[in-house]
């Protein structure tokens, strides 16, 4: 019950921001919404009893994407009057409606069935085995990390002065 | 303390949190007075010594005087932003109490998080959008560029903060804050002293204190992004920043000095926790006040060239003897460990320059 009215107050803030992050034009306010759609997306981690999910979500997306984000957008110009509009109306529409009508169609045609396992209690550790353990995911978790690395190598010799 | 108000879930939300926000302002004026008072002699004057006997009731006198100033908001500042700046600085350092071990197997006051390190390490990172709140709601060019410093600062630093954590919590096997105090015999300042000094000091950058502090220096510059602020609202970034230590001093007391654990601790556990915090908060107050303040590209060649590698060998070695022990390492580990990091630390001092960033000058 308490669950419930938390989950549906966090999803009706989730989704306002999220509104607001494509329709303010002032960029700085949508990062700030932004962040606070990241936040309370943490908070349904916390409803559904995935602690660790919540706190790497706030680490990851509000400690580093969102901050980088702000910087970026510090670092362009005229950011002072606002979201500069372009003339790709036309094809973001198309592009959004299609989107939109896919994620629509596969949520109303997907069964959505229920576990019948109850949660666990927030076990950090199930996440770990479950991710490094024999027959787990050890090698794309690997792949992964080699993938951040050569992205940041490839930064620095972006950026890296002749 | 009765039973009824740990079995409701409000009545105990309800009591701890005016006991965590009481806890951190009188914590924080606590601190105000060692601080300044601590300073004195350090610097071979008296400091406050007026208001009340040994001067204990200056930080009082402060707080009612910064409280009766005029609030003044620029004319083109983001009213909204440059509002809600101060109170999301605030906000994490009150958040990180509620996971802090006070006194025995209870845990946290509030939550006894399966996750509190993780916890500790991502809400401590909030505070940074409030600094970009307040530097860019100033509508002042040198609040915009002393924040972007300031946050540019505070995310290099997190890397080796979230790493030395990270060692310890593969030394004593465990995430949650009481785990963590209870998880080995001995404190993680003797099994781990690299760490400890690369936590102490990534934390002392994170809190912008000691000789971190360029980019508000208080007596040279203009106090850096909070410049627009006077009133209640520098008020209460003077409290995020004194609270912040006092957060700072309190993980570092249970994560590395085993926060409550100590002689006669079913009764005394508290006292051990804040005598441990106190300590830690000496220490930051003597390295402020011995230490150089630095430049900002020797601030972040700190950070990168010398606390960043340091960090990932101290967790190297860590996860060697955890691994070649059988995740129990035993406790005349402790000499290796501080001979390594003594060899260490003098080694890549060697090789270590601060600075040497070029600055381009464009005309």
């Amino acid at each position: 019950m308490a669950v419930d009215i938390a989950f549906w107050i966090l999803a009706a803030i989730a989704v306002v921001s999220a509104v607001a992050v494509v329709t303010l034009r002032d960029v700085f306010r949508a990062a700030i919404f932004l962040i606070l759609c990241f936040f309370t997306t943490a908070g349904i981690f916390v409803t559904l009893n995935a602690d660790f999910l919540a706190a790497m979500q706030v680490l990851v997306y509000i400690g580093a994407v969102a901050i980088l984000l702000i910087f970026a957008i510090l670092f362009t110009r005229d950011v002072q009057q606002g979201n500069p509009s372009n003339k790709l109306k036309v094809p973001a529409a198309i592009v959004g409606v299609v989107l939109l009508g896919v994620m629509v169609s596969s949520a109303v045609t997907f069964g959505w069935p229920e576990s019948v396992y109850l949660p666990e209690l927030a076990d950090t550790a199930d996440i770990g085995q479950r991710l490094f353990s024999e027959n787990g995911y050890v090698v794309p978790v690997q792949i992964a990390g080699l993938m951040l690395l050569a992205a940041a190598i490839g930064a620095i010799v972006l950026m890296r002065e002749k | 303390m009765n039973s009824w108000i740990l079995d409701n879930f409000w009545a105990h939300f309800a009591v701890f949190t005016i006991v965590i926000l009481a806890f951190v302002i009188i914590g924080v004026m606590a601190f105000i007075y060692v601080e300044r008072r601590g300073f004195g002699p350090f610097q071979l004057r008296r400091g406050p010594n007026r208001a009340g006997p040994f001067g204990i009731l200056q930080p009082i006198a402060d707080a009612i005087k910064v409280l009766l100033k005029e609030d003044v908001v620029p004319d083109r500042a983001d009213k909204v932003l440059h509002t809600l700046g101060p109170v999301i600085v605030f906000l994490p350092v009150l958040l990180i109490f509620a996971v802090i071990p006070f006194h025995g197997q209870i845990g946290g006051l509030i939550a006894n998080l399966n996750v509190g390190i993780v916890y500790v390490a991502a809400i401590s990172s909030l505070g940074v959008v409030g600094v970009f709140m307040a530097g860019w709601g100033s509508e002042n060019k040198y609040s915009l560029i002393a924040a972007m410093r300031v946050v540019g600062a505070m995310i290099s630093y997190e890397i080796p903060l979230v790493l030395s954590l990270v060692a310890v919590v593969l030394a004593t096997g465990s995430l949650s804050m009481n785990g963590i105090a209870t998880g080995h015999p001995l404190p993680m300042i003797l099994l781990m002293p690299l760490g400890f000094l690369i936590f102490l000091a990534a934390s002392m950058a994170e809190i912008n204190r000691g000789p971190f502090d360029l980019l508000e220096a208080d007596s040279e510059l203009v106090a850096g992004f909070h410049i627009e602020y006077s009133g209640m609202k520098f008020a209460m970034f003077y409290l995020a920043e004194y609270g912040h230590a006092l957060a700072m001093s309190a993980v570092a007391a249970t994560v590395f000095m085993k926060g409550w654990v100590g002689p006669w601790d079913a009764y005394l556990g508290w006292f051990w926790f804040i005598l441990k915090t106190l300590m830690i908060f000496v220490l930051l107050v003597w390295l402020r006040v011995t230490f150089p303040r630095m430049r900002i590209d020797q601030m972040m060649s700190f950070a990168w060239k010398f606390l960043l590698p340091m960090a990932l060998i101290n967790l190297l070695v860590v996860g060697i003897q955890v691994v070649a022990f059988g995740g129990d390492i035993p406790w005349w580990m402790m000499f290796i460990n501080f001979g390594l990091a003594g060899v260490l630390i003098l080694g890549w001092s060697k090789f270590f320059r601060p600075g040497g960033a070029r600055v381009e000058y464009q005309v």
